[in-house]
């Protein structure tokens, strides 16, 4: 599957990606820094595509794109009083000479780093990723597949107490 | 043709966009955003590991980032549940103006 | 004949007792009476299978039953700790004696200490003294020895602060606690310098060692030292026995079992134990002999003019136990532990016999006494037959074996001979002084019981102030205000026959008083007691010498004449010849000065004002000005520092990643890729 159309796609997403990213840091409106942040997820989700996760880039779709996406708005909406400006703290340039050094030093590692790859990266070693993850959440990851249920569970309950009315008047 | 090090290459740039804009971000919308780059960034590195990795069973990868996708949705639910919160409290939720703790 | 005793038999005597506390302190409280029966039953058990332990060394000749090693401690290659149970013939004695004078104590103090308000925890107290002084005779490492010669220490100042709303008893518990101590310093201090030197815990193989010659010389002698330092302490040796003495604050019963009977004679078992290695260092036995012979002398003089009963009881026990210390530093061995055995016995007679005299007086000072010989004639019989026997008249228990002392100080050194045969004269001329006062003449009024005690005791040891006459004539006053319930009121009219649960171990225990000496007539004991030792260590040759034995029958019998004709008869004045040797007369009474010494010189200068003084500045200038210094040097770096903390995370997310930044760049550079 390895054909011309794929390696193009590949950096064709990767640049998307990372451009739509450096647009969530650069635009002055946090509505738009959503957007942005949601084309980017999408960006990732093709790339998951071109690495023949295709299971993964539908979650990422549905999830990051969707879910995770409406929630931000919908935070940003429910603070009508904060700023909306995407405005930077004060130092952000250290900041960014640190996430520079980061980035730096991660790339350093990776191309330097002797990674025990297959033989032959040509072909995908995936057939069908859906079935497959469904076999190895129920079979090896049962008892992770069990507990995340368990944190989803408690994660909206906590959600849900925290913003419950009635919040206000204790604090008030 | 792709190989692990440009997805790895793509991973580290995305984690860095991601960890300047969860510093510098001033509201805490802007700094969750940031961390769900970074999260991208870190299940971005798992597909391609799994991709291109030698290992007993290629699939674990991709089961991994399902994991990350899931305790990341948990995870932005209790955050911008907190940020309401916040904002209930102290009508902002800009962290340079949320700074109790302190000396 | 039985079988061999089986392991698991040997450690049921051993854990009987501890059952015993074990269910006592889980006893529900409205059943806190109950405690008595069950410390009696679990001990008197320990007691029949102690018999049997004996039964089984004799047919073993004394020689150690074997049983299987435990491992209990192990420090990696460092440290390696085994303990096994040992029984030869010298347990088997020891295991006998305790078992059997406990029992007849818990009996007793069933009657004794009826109605007091800490009656069951008398009880696990007791039952913990027990199980600890047979855990110290039954182990066979050195270590363990030491881990129950502290519990015993421990269950002991338990029982002499058992009134310890009492700041007499409070003081003499912290006493004796403190002054066995500088002993087992000397004690710990000899096992690990053993264990540097030979490797091992286990007396059997330090035994061998010591006679085959492998440790030096200088060695043995200050561990044998150091052992005799431990058992003068605990055995209550000059100088470290004024614990003794005081020690009487506890209940009579504590005093007949721990500070007569047994527990005092653990001193003397540890050395006897050592004895093998004590025969190697020559010095060590001539010191313990010395030693032993100035504590027998000295303790019996001060016996002499002691008013309070118990007191005169407890230098006896002192004196003897130093006789005991004599007969084992002139090597004689067989003879120590037999006087150990019958003393034992006759000793915790004299102090049960006591406490009945005090349970019918309310008091211990002989001068309040007299006349008792009607009202209490069980008491005075039993009490006169421990008497004789302490005294060393033929043929009860106690003649026999200071006969075997006096006979083996006779052969080996001659000046202890005579120390041991002037203070067998005393010992009779004071016990039978007591026994005249107390017996004998008209009643001088007992004293009132104690009013208003906090805590229902029965045993009130009235200060020894107390005036003649004034004995509480009222019967239901006193009896309210002595919460006895088993006392009938005309009982308080005068003196009583003390009742039968106490009355039955006197007369129980006169038996051994009169009969214990006849337990080596076929060498019995000397053969389960030489049979203990290992391959090659030597004994004197116990032998019977008649004009030892008359020698030491004439002596005692002076010293009765004696106190016949001052205390009785009245031929001669005691006021008269107290004011002739006044100087004596007071150094006496005043225990030679020794606690004054103690408590002003050595607590209060040396170890108050010197060591504590110098102690205090150290403290102060160096430990405080440490601590404060870290302290401020903390507050200042931290007044800089905390403005690092400025309440904004993405201030600590930064320097979090940059550090991170920072050791990746280290590692790489340290070690490339």
């Amino acid at each position: 599957m390895e054909q011309p159309a794929v390696i193009v796609a590949f950096y064709v997403l990767a640049g998307l990606t990372l451009l739509s990213a450096l647009m969530v840091a650069m635009v002055r409106d946090l509505i738009h820094a959503v957007l942005f942040l949601i084309l980017s997820f999408i960006g990732v989700a093709g790339l998951y595509v071109t690495l023949s996760a295709d299971f993964v880039a539908v979650v990422q779709v549905l999830i990051y794109a969707g879910a995770i996406s409406v929630l931000m708005l919908f935070a940003i909406l429910l603070t009508p009083r904060s700023s909306r400006d995407n405005s930077s703290v004060s130092y952000s340039a250290p900041i960014s000479v640190v996430a520079g050094l980061i980035g730096a030093t991660i790339v350093y590692v990776a191309l330097n780093t002797e990674w025990a790859k297959t033989a032959d990266s040509s072909d995908s070693p995936f057939e069908n990723t859906a079935a497959e993850i469904g076999k190895a959440l129920l079979d090896p990851y049962v008892l992770p597949f069990e507990v995340a249920s368990v944190l989803l569970v408690i994660a909206m309950i906590g959600a849900i107490i925290l913003v419950r009315p009635g919040n206000e008047e204790d604090a008030s | 043709m792709i190989s692990l090090e440009h997805v790895l290459v793509v991973g580290a740039l995305l984690f860095s966009i991601g960890l300047f804009i969860a510093l510098s971000r001033r509201n805490a919308v802007g700094v969750l955003m940031g961390i769900e780059l970074m999260l991208n960034s870190v299940n971005l590195n798992l597909i391609g590991f799994a991709r291109f990795v030698e290992a007993p069973r290629p699939i674990d990868g991709q089961v991994f980032a399902v994991f990350v996708i899931t305790v990341a949705a948990a995870e932005a639910a209790v955050a911008l549940a907190l940020a309401v919160a916040v904002y209930r409290l102290r009508q902002t939720i800009d962290v340079d103006r949320l700074n109790l703790l302190k000396w | 004949m039985l079988d061999t005793i089986p392991e698991n038999a040997v450690w049921a005597i051993f854990f009987l007792p501890l059952a015993s506390l074990l269910v006592i302190l889980f006893l529900p409280r409205s059943q806190a009476t109950a405690a008595g029966v069950v410390a009696a039953l679990c001990i008197g058990a320990a007691f029949v299978l102690s018999l049997w332990a004996l039964d089984s060394s004799l047919q073993a000749d004394g020689h150690p039953l074997s049983f299987s090693s435990h491992e209990w401690l192990n420090v990696g290659d460092v440290l390696e700790v085994n303990v096994a149970l040992n029984v030869d013939g010298l347990t088997a004695v020891m295991l006998v004696v305790v078992t059997s004078v406990s029992f007849l104590v818990q009996i007793y103090s069933m009657g004794y200490m009826k109605g007091d308000g800490g009656y069951w925890r008398y009880f696990a107290y007791m039952s913990l003294f027990t199980a600890s002084m047979l855990g110290l005779i039954l182990f066979n490492s050195i270590l363990m020895v030491y881990v129950f010669w502290e519990m015993v220490g421990l269950s002991s100042y338990l029982l002499i602060g058992f009134w310890f709303h009492r700041p007499a008893a409070a003081a003499a518990a912290k006493k004796a606690f403190l002054v066995t101590r500088f002993g087992d310093l000397g004690f710990l201090m000899a096992i690990l310098l053993i264990y540097v030197h030979a490797g091992t815990f286990d007396i059997a193989a330090i035994q061998d060692l010591a006679i085959a010659g492998a440790i030096g010389q200088t060695v043995l002698t200050w561990f044998a030292l150091g052992v005799f330092a431990g058992a003068a302490g605990k055995s209550a040796q000059v100088p470290l026995h004024v614990w003794l003495p005081d020690a009487m604050e506890g209940p009579t019963p504590v005093s007949a079992l721990i500070h007569a009977a047994t527990m005092v004679a653990a001193g003397v078992y540890l050395v006897a134990r050592m004895f093998p290695v004590f025969q190697v260092s020559p010095d060590a036995m001539s010191f313990a002999g010395a030693i032993g012979g100035l504590t027998a002398l000295s303790a019996a003089m001060i016996g002499v003019v002691m008013v309070d009963i118990k007191r005169v009881l407890a230098y006896s026990t002192i004196s003897q136990l130093g006789y005991m210390m004599l007969a084992l530093g002139i090597g004689a061995y067989v003879a120590a532990i037999f006087h150990l055995f019958t003393h034992a016995f006759f000793k915790a007679l004299l102090f049960l016999g006591s406490g009945s005299i005090n349970h019918a007086t309310n008091t211990f000072d002989m001068r309040l006494m007299g006349g008792l010989r009607k009202t209490m004639p069980i008491t005075f019989i039993t009490f006169v037959i421990g008497s004789l026997s302490l005294a060393g008249f033929f043929p009860l228990a106690g003649f026999w074996s200071k006969d075997e002392i006096l006979s083996d100080a006779w052969a080996h050194e001659r000046y202890l001979f005579y120390i041991a045969l002037i203070t067998a004269g005393l010992t009779a001329f004071y016990m039978f002084r007591a026994i005249f006062l107390t017996f004998f003449g008209e009643y001088r009024g007992g004293a009132e019981p104690e009013t208003g005690a906090v805590v229902a005791t029965l045993s009130n040891q009235a200060p020894v102030s107390t005036e003649p006459g004034g004995f509480e004539p009222d019967p239901v006053q006193a009896h309210a205000a002595a919460g006895a319930p088993h006392t009938a009121p005309e009982a308080h009219h005068g003196p009583h026959e003390s009742p039968w649960l106490m009355v039955l171990p006197l007369i129980l225990l006169s038996f051994p008083a009169i009969l214990a000496g006849f337990a080596n007539y076929n060498h019995d004991i000397e053969h389960l007691l030489v049979g203990a030792l290992p391959e090659g260590a030597e004994v004197a040759e116990p032998t019977f010498r008649m004009g030892v034995a008359i020698a030491a029958t004439i002596v005692p019998a002076v010293g009765v004449i004696l106190a016949w004709a001052i205390y009785h008869a009245k031929v001669i004045s005691a006021e008269s010849l107290a004011r002739l040797f006044r100087p004596v007369h007071s150094l006496l009474e005043n225990k030679y000065y020794l606690d004054v010494l103690y408590e002003r010189v050595v607590a209060g200068f040396l170890f108050h004002k010197a060591l504590g003084g110098a102690l205090a500045t150290f403290e102060r200038y160096i430990v405080d000005g440490a601590v404060n210094g870290a302290a401020t040097s903390v507050r200042q770096t931290a007044s800089v520092l905390r403005y690092l903390q400025s309440g904004q995370f993405q201030t600590y997310g930064a320097l979090a990643f940059s550090s991170l930044v920072f050791t990746t760049v280290l590692v790489l550079v340290l070690s490339p890729l």
